[in-house]
């Protein structure tokens, strides 16, 4: 019906396919390579120094390894909440659920000065944990939070339409055949939507490795302690040392490009096993 | 055995099969709801109260302040600047895309989704590198004296790049559902391409156009990390209101920061109630296919 050459007789497609390629390489391509062309005028010797640098390597650690803690606990917390949203009735559900978004939607600056006030020693909760010893603002420990906070819509929106769709016979076929409630949901119901669950597993992975406003105010900012990646890239821009900046840069995009990759893998798995069944 | 048992035996075993005993879901649900309420719920109020710690006099006069002022306009600006852009560039990329078979076609859905893949600090810090004093370009630009780092150009690219995905997102896959045979007949009847886009794509796709300039808006104004690093923070002059709340964060003057940051918040509030309400248009939409 619709092959090629009939479509082709809707007018347009030079244009609209000029005006899409020029403006994408004009904002989005031309200052990407840019950065991989200053990238290329590094010697290997001079890419290596930067990033054995103590400094670089403690706030690529810092970034990555609280982003990967953060997303754990946005996958546990998202099935928790996910579960709850589409599985039980409550007062209030669909306002909690309105709410999940609420991190995409509030501006990152705005999220970091609330998390930073509600966290600090005498916040609404930074007061009860201080007296138990627990001091959260200012420290590692408040990186976690804010990235905790940043993450919390992805792994929820991924598996929500999933598990909606999840079809009722296989679950009751189930616990027909014998198996208790906790064999049903572990067996049976999370493969399903595991490959929901890990895409948004990355992508709340990807977006705190990435992430600057909502964590900079509640960070401290130490050299070494508490100093994120993206911070660092920001301090060594205002030093002017642009060579430095660059070198983790393109650490930071590779790694998030290689997070991409295996996204869209887990999301052709996962369509491929929706056909098979 | 099965026939023994009752049907309404049978009906609350079929449901008893599908949940978990009421402790338990008790346990999930209390979780779900403190979790969210700490996170989620405990920030947005501190703002609010935050702002109004001393009074509606003066909430407003930290808004009275010409530095805020110039702060609204600015934001006010880049964003008109970049959800227009992102407009052209959206219905532009989804009518090629969604109307059209060519080859690359894959990679060019990847290269529109780049920017949100990309950390807002290194969406700013490509255009220093390419505009910046020591940039590719920055030699040529001093010598002809035009300002696009530490100046609105630079925060308008920055803001564009962080936002460029919205509008074509939501606008192609809602054109490829289309299809074009209601393009082609209009066209048979001898409309121009033109009217035809007018009259007969966009009544279809209104709503998702206007959710993608939403979410786009929403962004544009709130951006921190790429205009942070691009804005140069010169007072009065380039500075967003997310970089004055940091200003006067910083300066320990907190009532005028959180009023700020209250009003950005009033903007993510609403953009999520009209967002909410465009969801259930669309949803409607699809159903009456």
């Amino acid at each position: 019906m619709s092959g090629a050459a009939q479509r082709r007789t809707l007018p347009g497609f030079g244009l609209t396919m000029g005006v899409t390629l020029t403006l994408l390489s004009i904002i989005v391509l031309i200052p990407l390579a840019g950065l991989f062309v200053k990238t290329i005028e590094l010697s290997p010797s001079q890419f290596w120094s930067i990033l054995s640098n103590p400094r670089t390597l403690n706030a690529l650690k810092l970034s990555f390894g609280l982003s990967f803690g953060a997303a754990i606990v946005n996958l546990v917390m998202g099935m928790v909440i996910v579960w709850a949203l589409v599985r039980y009735r409550f007062p209030g559900r669909r306002i909690f659920d309105a709410i999940v978004d609420i991190p995409f939607a509030l501006p990152t600056a705005v999220a970091g000065v609330a998390l930073t006030a509600l966290f600090a020693q005498k916040g609404w909760l930074g007061a009860p944990l201080a007296e138990l010893g627990i001091k959260v603002a200012f420290t590692p420990l408040g990186i976690f939070v804010a990235m905790v906070f940043i993450g919390i819509p992805f792994v929820v929106r991924t598996v929500q339409p999933v598990l909606i769709d999840l079809d009722p016979e296989i679950e009751e076929a189930a616990a027909s055949l014998g198996a208790g409630r906790w064999h049903t949901v572990t067996k049976v119901i999370l493969p399903g939507l595991l490959p929901a669950m890990l895409t948004g597993f990355a992508l709340a992975f990807a977006r705190a490795v990435g992430e600057f406003g909502s964590v900079i105010f509640i960070a401290g900012n130490l050299p070494n302690i508490s100093e994120i990646a993206p911070l660092l890239i920001v301090i060594r821009l205002s030093e002017f040392r642009y060579a430095d900046a660059t070198a983790i840069a393109v650490v930071m995009l590779l790694v998030s490009f290689v997070i991409i990759f295996i996204i869209n893998r887990l999301q052709r798995w996962s369509q491929s096993r929706a056909i098979t069944n | 055995m099965s026939q023994t048992i009752p049907m309404q035996e049978f009906a609350s075993a079929r449901k008893s099969a599908r949940t978990e005993p009421a402790p338990v879901r008790f346990i999930i649900i209390a979780l779900a709801v403190t979790f969210l309420t700490v996170f989620v719920v405990l920030p947005l109020v501190i703002v609010f109260t935050s702002a109004f710690s001393r009074g509606v006099g003066a909430f407003l006069n930290a808004l009275a302040d010409p530095e805020a002022f110039a702060a609204i306009k600015l934001t006010l600006i880049v964003a008109a600047i970049s959800v227009l852009l992102n407009l052209i560039f959206g219905v532009a990329a989804a009518w090629a895309i969604s109307k059209f078979e060519f080859p690359g076609k894959t990679m060019l859905n990847t290269l529109i989704d780049l920017p949100f893949s990309v950390s807002p600090v290194i969406s700013g810090l490509v255009f220093v590198l390419l505009f910046g004093a020591q940039g590719l370009l920055g030699a040529w630009l001093q010598a002809n004296d035009v300002h696009i780092i530490f100046a609105i150009p630079g925060i308008v690219l920055a803001t564009t790049f962080v936002t460029f995905p919205f509008v074509a997102r939501e606008m192609i896959p809602l054109m490829q559902e289309q299809g074009t045979s209601e393009e082609e007949a209009a066209l048979s009847l001898g409309a121009s391409g033109l009217k035809t886009f007018w009259r007969v794509t966009l009544p279809n796709v209104k709503w998702g156009l206007l959710y993608g300039v939403l979410l786009c808006n929403a962004r544009a104004m709130g951006e921190f990390g790429a205009v942070s690093v691009v804005s140069g923070h010169i007072r009065g002059e380039t500075n967003t209101m997310p970089l004055l709340v940091e200003i006067l964060y910083n300066e320990y003057q907190f009532v005028a920061a959180f009023a700020i940051a209250s009003l950005l918040a009033m903007l993510a509030l609403v953009t999520l109630v009209i967002k909410i309400v465009l969801e259930g248009r669309l949803e409607g939409h699809h159903s009456d296919h």
